[in-house]
């Protein structure tokens, strides 16, 4: 509503203080940086609906099989190849044993080596960063080559050599998983650390020594949360998936443990006469993969300062 | 610097408002804005970034994206056209051809695949059916008209080859390759060194000298406003709030923002003693802009009236023009601060 | 441009030479001995031994062994006795070359039309149908994808073989079920390159010159969102390298994959050590590939800068 001229009067032509006038005020409150990143994950509805799915899934993982009277390592040959009913929600296989149960068991157990995997890279892709990053120099040229010489040979290849070496379980698939995915997140880690040095050699009042923990604390870890957040997104799907490959081509975990990868690989194996055994774990693998590369989309999207508007 | 130019008008912009849907709420850009520009003169628009002088600029060659840029009012006519409700193929002959750009940062204006003799012929190609030999010709007169020495061989070289004074230069002989009416040049010289700096405006004047065209400067420093300008508009938070010859500005600027623009400056020959004046505050949210006048809240001089409603234009002569309360009988006299006050 | 390829090749060659060291070291880790599975009396044992150079200390077989690789001699496969493994890799490779090289360029065609069409199309139904679609073909792996294929192309209609390779036809559904993630990772990486592009100062002058969309999109925006797709060569390999392993398992196709398979569950350490060597020289050999194509198709490496 504006005045009209006319009712312009004397008192209006007053000087007020400048600054009285809450032309500073925000408009809206202030935002933190994880605030703001979670608001705009929100809105991208295909993270959502990863995220959702993944909690989900865990959920049911774990409760899953108490749900059934059967366990998932009862064989009962009487009840063999039984098609999925409203006694075996999933069906039963070539043991009679209660698929659903078994399918819900090899989802903890792949869910566990992807969540393992995925964080052992991180720690380990976090330090040899950091140390090749904070050392610089040779030592950083000699760590980078030797990144390099790793990813020379396809992941796949060597987490199946590793197996070979090593006897099946669960660390030890971890472990094989684990052995080159490390190296994205190393780059990462240890391109932030050359910047925070050039930063500190800025402040060149203070040595450098006394600085480093606090480089590391204060300023590393937290700058890199983001892209590590990210990563672990990404890594935890690529680790399920080799666990699953090295299941099945036969090197993963063993019967009677199961876990998704060998429940597709004997699912397959009856794809002909008894197809359920192979889509129910197909399908509980690929929603998973689905909805964590969805989630890992969106964090990356809205984690990223550039997409900031 | 030349006297104030009276010539035609070749630009008509009247009331332009432009307003941004983000996922914020409307940002209300330019709200309103009038000017003029004339055959033959350099007209600079002057004022702080979220002035909404960029916007300005985009919006004569419809560059804004398309998504989320909304035309609330307004228009521009050239050459007997409104500019903002042409069709989009009528847009595109007139773009480079009519009206050229040039951008504010050199090492990103330029594709870095395509070697620049092409890139200027593009537009040769494009509006005047030029190819081949006569194309080549005209590339390597437009280098040599923008200062780049051996032509000929720089026009197969790509831009990564150019500093960024040479790649500005080279984007100005893109802007020129059609003999363009009116130059929008936006910040041509913000993002390169001082030097260079001074150099691109040199160029540019000389330019607009020689070719008789019409320049739009978008500026933020009024230092080069100083050097290139016949008339001078200053913007704030999506108005205009002042407008006159370049004299009249520097000499006899009438509203309190264009007083603190001019104080900020510093200058070599200014006693020491006085200090430099910088504006406190920054610029109002524009997506949800102030009632009266914008520059209130920073306003030295400020009046209770001041929020409530914007001023009417006073007007000094024929080309100046203000918009602030105190020049309404009702205001109490003010004398703007020592270092602006100049000659009458 | 001479020194940045002589320099790469050198590289490689260096990193080569440090892996197949690494995978030999490893192949002697591998536990059980070679043989064990066959009935052999101590003494054929010894002669077996000493004829393939088991019984010599490490250092020396080390030195034999790469000798041989010089040579491109990767040494007998132990379970198919006396054939060398350079000749049974070379035998079935035209095989896995054909799937892969098939599955790569369906997956590239395909993948840069959905690409280009939801870039272009941003934000609207197509660009997230798109995106969708993509994230699905990188997440569903490929011996989930096989079975399907198999079953719903295969065995319900019936019109594809699922198994061996008697026919180009019987190639579509293994090449099928390898190109789907190189569909989704080309499609998502143009779209996001091209997305990128279009962002730039250099588009909205391309348009300020008076430029059609049309044109701006051919001359310039796809010259420079192309222009990164290379490095997408060396990871794809990778991938049909690894994705042959199992598809090939899966439609019985006899390739390297289906034969390195064979050869971990039968402990032939000579063949398991040489296809592992060949699928690094296979990777390098694509990473300087890579390297050398990025090097010619973009002007700035290509062509060194000389600034004023």
């Amino acid at each position: 509503m504006e005045t009209r001229r006319s009712e312009l009067t004397p008192d209006l032509f007053e000087q007020i203080e400048a600054g009285s006038q809450d032309n500073e005020r925000i408009v809206g409150p202030p935002i933190g940086f994880w605030r703001d990143s979670w608001n705009r994950l929100k809105k991208n509805r295909g993270a959502l609906v990863g995220l959702v799915v993944i909690v989900v899934v865990i959920a049911v993982a774990y409760v899953g099989p108490l749900l059934s009277p059967y366990t998932p390592y009862g064989q009962d040959l009487a009840r063999r190849f039984v098609d999925p009913s409203s006694q075996f929600w999933f069906g039963t296989d070539e043991f009679g044993r209660d698929m659903w149960s078994r399918v819900w068991i090899g989802t903890r157990v792949s869910l566990y080596i992807g969540f393992l995997a995925a964080f052992l890279d991180l720690v380990v892709g976090v330090v040899y960063g950091a140390l090749s990053g904070l050392f610089g120099g040779r030592v950083d040229d000699v760590m980078q080559r030797g990144i390099e010489i790793l990813n020379g040979v396809p992941y796949l290849v060597v987490a199946i050599l590793a197996m070979l070496i090593l006897s099946p379980g669960i660390i030890t698939i971890t472990i094989a998983i684990g052995l080159t995915s490390w190296t994205y997140m190393a780059r990462i880690v240890r391109s932030r650390m050359l910047q925070l040095k050039e930063q500190e050699f800025a402040l060149a009042s203070r040595s450098l020594g006394a600085n480093r923990a606090r480089l590391l604390t204060k300023h590393l870890i937290p700058n890199s949360l983001g892209p590590m957040v990210v990563n672990l997104m990404f890594t935890i799907p690529l680790a399920i998936f080799s666990e699953a490959f090295l299941s099945f081509i036969g090197l993963g975990i063993q019967p009677p443990d199961t876990s998704l990868g060998a429940l597709i690989n004997e699912g397959y194996k009856e794809l002909r006469f008894h197809s359920y055994l192979l889509w129910f774990p197909t399908a509980v693998f690929s929603l998973l993969m689905l909805s964590f590369n969805l989630l890992a989309d969106g964090l990356r999207d809205a984690l990223d300062p550039k997409m900031r508007k | 610097m030349a006297a104030a130019v009276n010539g035609e008008n070749i630009l008509l912009v009247k009331d332009l408002q432009i307003s941004f849907g983000t996922y914020a709420g409307e940002v209300k850009a330019v709200r309103g804005i009038t000017f003029d520009l004339r055959r033959g003169e350099t007209l600079a628009i002057v004022g702080e970034s979220g002035s909404g002088k960029s916007v300005t600029a985009k919006s004569l060659m419809r560059l804004l994206p398309e998504a989320n840029t909304i035309l609330k009012g307004g228009e521009a006519i050239f050459e007997g056209e409104d500019l903002l409700k042409l069709s989009e193929k009528r847009m595109k002959d007139i773009r480079g051809s009519k009206i050229a750009m040039v951008f504010q940062d050199p090492m990103t204006s330029l594709d870095p695949t395509m070697r620049i003799g092409r890139q200027i012929t593009e537009s040769l190609k494009e509006h005047l059916g030029l190819s081949g030999q006569r194309a080549r010709e005209r590339a390597v007169e437009l280098l040599t008209l923008v200062g780049i020495p051996t032509p000929k061989d720089r026009i197969k070289q790509y831009p990564h080859q150019f500093s960024g004074g040479m790649r500005q230069r080279v984007v100005i002989a893109i802007a020129l390759a059609c003999d363009p009416q009116i130059l929008i040049a936006d910040e041509p010289s913000t993002a390169l060194d001082v030097t260079i700096q001074a150099q691109i405006l040199e160029l540019l004047r000389e330019l607009q000298e020689q070719l008789g065209m019409s320049v739009i400067l978008i500026t933020h420093d009024l230092g080069v406003v100083a050097h290139t300008a016949h008339r001078v508009a200053v913007m704030y938070a999506g108005k205009i709030v002042e407008t006159g010859t370049l004299r009249e500005i520097f000499y006899n600027p009438q509203m309190p923002y264009t007083w603190g623009l001019l104080a900020s400056i510093p200058l070599p020959t200014a006693d020491r003693s006085q200090d430099l004046i910088p504006i406190p505050g920054s610029p109002p949210d524009m997506s949800d802009p102030p009632k009266g006048c914008p520059f209130t809240a920073r306003c030295p001089y400020a009046m209770r009236v001041c929020p409530t409603e914007f001023p009417e234009y006073t007007t000094f002569s024929a080309e100046h023009k203000a918009a602030c309360w105190l020049h309404h009988p009702m205001a109490p006299n003010v004398e703007p601060p020592v270092r602006v006050r100049g000659t009458r | 441009m001479l020194r940045y390829v002589a320099r790469r090749v050198v590289y490689m060659l260096a990193a080569l030479f440090i892996i197949i060291s690494v995978t030999w070291f490893i192949s002697k880790l591998l536990p059980g001995t070679p043989f064990a599975d066959q009935k052999l009396s101590a003494e054929t044992r010894a002669q077996l031994f000493a004829k393939y150079g088991l019984d010599e200390p490490w250092p020396v077989q080390y030195g034999k062994y790469m000798l041989h690789v010089l040579h491109a001699d990767l040494g007998n496969s132990y379970y198919f006795q006396g054939r060398p493994v350079t000749e049974i890799i070379l035998a079935r490779l035209p095989i896995s070359a054909f799937l892969g090289v098939q599955a790569i360029l369906m997956g590239l065609v395909t993948g840069l039309v959905l690409g280009i069409v939801a870039a272009l199309r941003h934000n609207s139904f197509w660009d997230t149908a798109a995106t969708v679609l993509a994230i699905l073909g990188v997440s569903v792996p490929s011996f989930v994808l096989g079975p399907i294929l198999q079953y719903w192309l295969g065995v319900k209609l019936g019109w594809f073989p699922i198994a061996f390779f008697e026919s180009w036809w019987h190639s579509v559904l293994p090449s099928l079920a390898l190109s789907v993630f190189v569909i989704a990772t080309v499609a998502r990486f143009i779209r996001a390159e091209m997305l990128e592009v279009m962002g730039q100062d250099y588009t909205t002058l391309a348009k300020a010159k008076g430029l059609s969309r049309l044109a701006v999109v051919m001359k310039h925006v796809l010259r420079n969102a192309l222009i990164p797709l290379v490095t997408v060569l060396a990871p794809l390999t990778i991938y049909i390298i690894t994705g042959s392993l199992v598809v090939e398992q899966i439609f019985a196709v006899p390739g390297i994959g289906e034969e390195f398979v064979r050869s971990v569950v039968v402990s032939d350490y000579a063949m398991i050590l040489g296809t592992t060597i060949f699928f690094s020289v296979l990777f390098i050999l694509a990473l300087l590939i890579q390297d050398i194509l990025y090097g010619i198709i973009d002007p700035r490496i290509r062509v060194s800068g000389a600034k004023e």
